[in-house]
């Protein structure tokens, strides 16, 4: 299926000029490179998977700048090629990496980005003027779609380029892109397409995504495939205590915060020349930074970076990076693609990587060049990371990759496709039904649905039909028979560009510096109080503060004074340490790959070898004390522990789809009478806690295990739970903003006051009790589904776990449920009297979990 | 007095609902959003913002349309629970003067079913000052009873016995770090302010500026709306937005 490079062409098929510049650099074009060119020659579209480093984007591009070079001189430019990228600061890098060979072989090529900081004069004269090569990002394709002249701006393109197209396909964006290039398709119909890819698990997913798709009955188009020869074995190790020798310091049982390890992290900065720290969280990017400062004796310039600083901090930061005068920057994901920074000789990964891809995502960052290995330390942060460290280790040694969620096209994103095709120009449902259904994303999409979402853009597709007369969209010439569907006014084309894109940003709040001691700042007028502006902060972790609460933020301790606006109010606080201890739980959930290579190393005893002394300890006296998990099996503890009892269980399924599972058990113990108290979940385990022993009901046969775990969920009413928490609420906001129900807020908007505003929970509410089956509500069980609530993965596992439920019945509790309990009541710990009381309580589980009689 | 009300709250939180003073005439609180003043068998709820769903469609912004009903039925249930004479809206009924023609001839035949069904009051409101007279019922600036003046927007102190709504009320406070925000139902014991009772009515923090005038201080209790029953808490306790 994948014969790399076959029919690969020699040098000579380059034009003169090309060739000379590959010889006077002692250069050769490399197979890939000359394979894509070979198969754009036969106007075939191509996906091209290569590891960092390896002229990804070069190859991308020979094509087109072979093309653009050959050509007669044109009468007027026309839009040749289109390079679409994730991020936009990767679409200003590439566009620099491009100029300098163009420039170089004296060719005439016109190259421009486009992105949401390109000012509006340039937007405009870009669209009267197109360059030749355009770089841009999914939102700013989907906008230029909308406008009438799209089809004429977008019919002379030849090329679309995809940079980064794993990062991008499986998501919301790769949906609004996916419908996009089924646009192009259409306008440009001799388009070729080349994905850029890193490794990934099932590239047909990328080649299906890259092709136009035929009807369903006719089968389904692949694109073409090349594959670059893999780069140098990655040099990974997982750092834990006893690789410094240090006896004194404990891996700790549970925490995400790493704090025991960051003197050997310190170390690792001095040893290198220029070292990424990767963190999971905004959070855990402060405390690191933060501490790592008071390490830092030798005033190294060590800086931060996070997706929540003030753009010219991060602008900073990355020009620091690319001068090489900074010898580490500790960032979240914000860095995990794109930008070529040359110099950095190695990534230290803080906490469990969660996913065998990220992990290579991230190691890649280390070291272009291709043939040197790439270096990276793991950092497990507790006694379960470690094991997901190594499991994570094993798996980048092999290459492996985590496999790909199939994904159907959300129903809120098409919506917003609809509404930009109407703005552009009149449509007939029936040929974009077809149009839609070519997008791999939306082949299954049914005519009702489609329908369904048609008339939701045009009136809310309320089964009360109230709103005809509001509709957006309108028949074309009505009076004529004309009834294609065009936007009813330009209002509602203003209201579409307003609100392009998938991404919805939790909403935040301006953080700045104010001198201390101000009015009563509720509602007060407060312009006059700001100071330095910081950045900004989550709305809903501001919620949680009281003023007075000190907690990190740009890698300083502040103090909360209050709320002006839409501004956090801060003073500098004189504290070492922040009052509000941040959430650093990861926010990736464990994937299904990496969590069945944890249970294999469970399961695995010569596979130990390879743990730190501790670790293996604590596996061997679980191994005494009740039994180790298997490979395929569920491994069930109860035991009584104050005046209550405990189950825990290992599903090894993550956090989400553990929360899901734990409301599923907590309903069925109830119905059985086990009178279940609470439950708390973590990436590994799941515990909960009750009046009754769950060990002792299931002897008895009043509640079998087999029952408590049966596959079948229907009549547990968990819908109805679900529809009330609040992660489901969430997910309707995000619905509701990105299929254009209601308007993003902005900053500024909000200056009328709270109460003139309507919150998205009411309109969840109200439409759940009067339309429960409205196809916005099916966007949201959808989304929550897959995502947040990871139902299906909760499927998966009972249906896994089938027959397979091994019960132990303890007198106390196991070393392996000491982690999961220790994070009960980690909600409500405030500052450092239930931080003492929590350490206290914390080790006497642990000498009651370990005492060997 | 309000201590010894919150223990009367732990005995029977069930039987019977809180109640509130208001210059010694004494209301049950409904965890709906009402007030119930027994003696004169009269119901108050402010806010109704009928039609606001269909005010944003008109704007571009379909809102699902069932706001209207969702409002109705829940003054159905109470009227059928309590059974009162006289009902008094303090206001802002109706999201804007077209309100009543934009209203679904379902929901406008129900609405004005029970309106007629006793002695309905509209008090007239910013959004509402003329209140559409398909729905029966009087109109007025303002309605004595006793002590009692029922207005829709709350006159600066000093304004003994007032009744009314405009603000939208709500409250947030902490407990064991999670913070809880409701809509609430604001009284120092001379006046009360009412929460808004329309199903796509938003809400202001009772520690806003704009209640500066009517509840100076911390001298004042917001009753906060569960989903059983309505929680009394001090103003020193709560937090703002």
């Amino acid at each position: 299926m994948m014969k790399p490079l076959a029919g690969a062409p020699d040098a000579e098929t380059l034009p003169p000029a090309f060739t000379r510049w590959f010889e006077a650099r002692g250069w050769r074009p490399r197979a890939h490179q000359l394979a894509l060119l070979a198969l754009a020659r036969q106007g075939k579209s191509a996906l091209l998977i290569a590891p960092t480093g390896a002229g990804k984007t070069l190859a991308g591009f020979l094509p087109s700048l072979a093309d653009l070079a050959t050509r007669s001189a044109p009468k007027k430019r026309a839009l040749h090629t289109l390079y679409i990228s994730p991020l936009k600061a990767l679409a200003v890098d590439v566009k620099r990496n491009l100029e300098m060979p163009i420039a170089e072989m004296g060719l005439d090529i016109s190259i421009e980005t486009r992105t949401g900081d390109t000012p509006q004069n340039r937007r405009q004269r870009q669209r009267r003027e197109p360059p030749d090569i355009l770089m841009t990002t999914p939102e700013q394709l989907a906008l230029l779609l909308s406008y009438p002249d799209a089809g004429a701006f977008f019919g002379s393109l030849a090329h679309v380029v995809l940079d980064e197209l794993h990062a991008l396909a499986n998501s919301k964006r790769g949906d609004l892109l996916a419908l996009g290039l089924a646009r192009l398709a259409k306008l440009a119909p001799c388009l070729r397409r080349t994905g850029l890819s890193a490794t990934v698990a099932e590239p047909d997913a990328l080649r299906r995504y890259l092709m136009p798709q035929p009807p369903e009955r006719d089968g389904e188009s692949l694109s073409e495939v090349v594959v670059a020869p893999p780069g140098a074995l990655p040099e990974i190790s997982v750092l834990t205590p006893a690789d410094e020798g240090d006896e004194e310091i404990r891996i700790p049982w549970s925490g995400h915060s790493a704090r025991h390890a960051l003197p050997a992290v310190y170390e690792a900065i001095r040893a290198n020349r220029t070292t990424l720290v990767f963190v999971n969280t905004r959070s855990q990017a402060e405390f690191v930074f933060q501490e790592l400062w008071r390490l830092n004796e030798d005033a190294l310039p060590i800086a931060l970076h996070h997706g929540s600083l003030a753009a010219e901090v991060r602008r900073k930061v990355e020009a620091a990076m690319s001068a090489g005068t900074l010898r580490a920057v500790v960032c979240t994901s914000t860095l995990d693609l794109g930008i070529d920074w040359g110099e950095v000789d190695l990534v230290v990964n803080m906490g469990a990587p969660k996913g065998a891809s990220r992990l290579l995502q991230r190691i890649g960052r280390a070291n272009h060049r291709l043939d040197d290995p790439s270096r990276a330390v793991l950092v497990p942060a507790n006694r379960f990371e470690v094991l997901e460290c190594e499991a994570a280790r094993a798996a980048a040694i092999e290459g492996a990759q985590d496999g790909m969620i199939a994904r159907t096209g959300a129903l809120d994103v098409l919506a917003q496709h609809i509404l930009g095709c109407a703005c552009s120009a009149p449509f007939d449902p029936d040929d974009l039904y077809g149009e839609v259904r070519s997008a791999a994303p939306y082949r299954g999409l049914t005519r009702d649905d489609f329908d369904k979402v048609v008339a939701f853009v045009s009136t809310g597709g309320y089964a009360l039909k109230n709103y005809d007369r509001f509709a957006r969209l309108r028949p074309n010439a009505k009076a004529e028979g004309d009834m294609r569907l065009r936007a009813a006014s330009p209002s509602v084309i203003q209201q579409y560009r307003m609100n392009v894109g998938t991404i919805v940003e939790a909403p935040m709040l301006k953080v700045r510096m104010t001198k201390r001691g101000g009015r009563r700042p509720v509602g007060g007028p407060g312009r006059n109080m700001g100071g330095r502006y910081l950045g900004e902060i989550e709305e809903y972790f501001i919620d949680q503060l009281a003023p007075g609460d000190t907690f990190l933020f740009a890698g300083q301790v502040l103090r909360f004074e209050g709320l002006a606006e839409t501004e956090a109010l801060v003073t500098k606080s004189n504290a070492a340490e922040p009052m509000i201890p941040s959430y650093y739980g990861g926010k990736f959930p464990l994937s299904t790959y990496l969590a069945g290579r944890v249970r294999r190393l469970f399961a695995h005893r010569e596979a130990w070898a390879a743990l730190p002394a501790p670790v293996r300890e604590w596996l061997e006296i679980q191994a005494w004390r009740s039994v180790l998990p298997g490979e395929n099996n569920l491994l069930v503890e109860t035991f009584p522990r104050g005046d209550r009892f405990y189950l825990v269980c290992y599903p090894f399924e993550g956090r989400l789809a553990h929360q899901t599972l734990g409301m599923l058990l907590t309903r069925r113990l109830d119905r059985a009478g086990a009178r279940p108290l609470g439950f708390v979940a973590s990436e590994y385990a799941l515990a909960i806690w009750c009046l009754r022993d769950p060990g002792m009901m299931h002897e008895r046969h009043e509640l079998p295990l087999g029952e408590l775990f049966a596959e079948d969920m229907l009549g547990d009413d968990l819908d109805a739970w679900l529809a009330e928490s609040s992660l489901l609420k969430r997910t309707f906001r995000d619905c509701a903003i990105i299929s254009g129900l209601i308007e993003r807020r902005y900053p500024g908007m909000e200056k009328t006051g709270r109460q003139v505003t309507f919150s998205s929970d009411l309109i969840y509410n109200v439409l759940r009790e009067h339309e429960p089956d409205h196809i916005l509500l099916r966007a949201t069980w959808n989304d929550a589904a897959t995502g947040l609530l990871d139902v299906g993965r909760v499927a998966e596992m009972l249906k896994r776990v089938k027959g397979r439920i091994q019960l132990k019945r303890l007198d106390r509790v196991s070393p392996l449920a000491v982690p999961v309990l220790l994070d009960i009541g980690k909600v409500s710990v405030r500052g450092d009297a239930d931080e003492a009381l929590l350490s206290e309580a914390a080790d006497d589980l642990i000498a009651e979990a370990t005492r060997l009689v | 007095m309000y201590g010894r009300m919150k223990d009367r709250r732990r005995e029977s939180r069930l039987a019977t609902h809180p109640s509130l003073r208001v210059c010694g005439a004494r209301f049950d609180l409904m965890p709906e959003g009402a007030a119930w003043l027994a003696d004169e068998r009269l119901l108050v709820v402010a806010d109704l913002h009928f039609e606001k769903g269909s005010a944003f469609a008109a704007r571009g912004v379909a809102l699902p349309p069932y706001d209207t009903r969702a409002t109705i039925a829940r003054l159905e249930a109470l009227v059928e629970k309590l059974k009162p004479q006289t009902l008094v809206a303090l206001g802002d009924s109706f999201h804007d003067r077209e309100a009543g023609h934009r209203m679904s001839p379902e929901d406008a035949a129900r609405l004005a079913r029970l309106s007629r069904s006793l002695d309905w009051v509209w008090i007239a409101g910013n959004h509402d000052p003329v209140p559409p007279r398909a729905f029966g019922g009087a109109v007025m600036e303002e309605l004595r009873v006793g002590p009692l003046t029922f207005r829709h927007e709350p006159r600066a102190a000093p304004s003994t016995g007032e009744v009314a709504g405009h603000l939208h009320p709500c409250a947030a406070v902490r407990v064991r770090g999670r913070r809880l925000r409701r809509r609430c139902f604001a009284s120092d014991g001379t006046r009360m302010i009412m929460p808004a009772f329309g199903a796509y009515a938003g809400g202001l923090n009772v520690l806003d500026a704009a209640y500066g005038d009517l509840l100076p201080g911390f001298d004042f209790h917001a009753w906060m709306m569960g989903a059983k029953t309505v929680i009394p808490v001090s103003a020193r306790r709560l937090e703002g937005d």
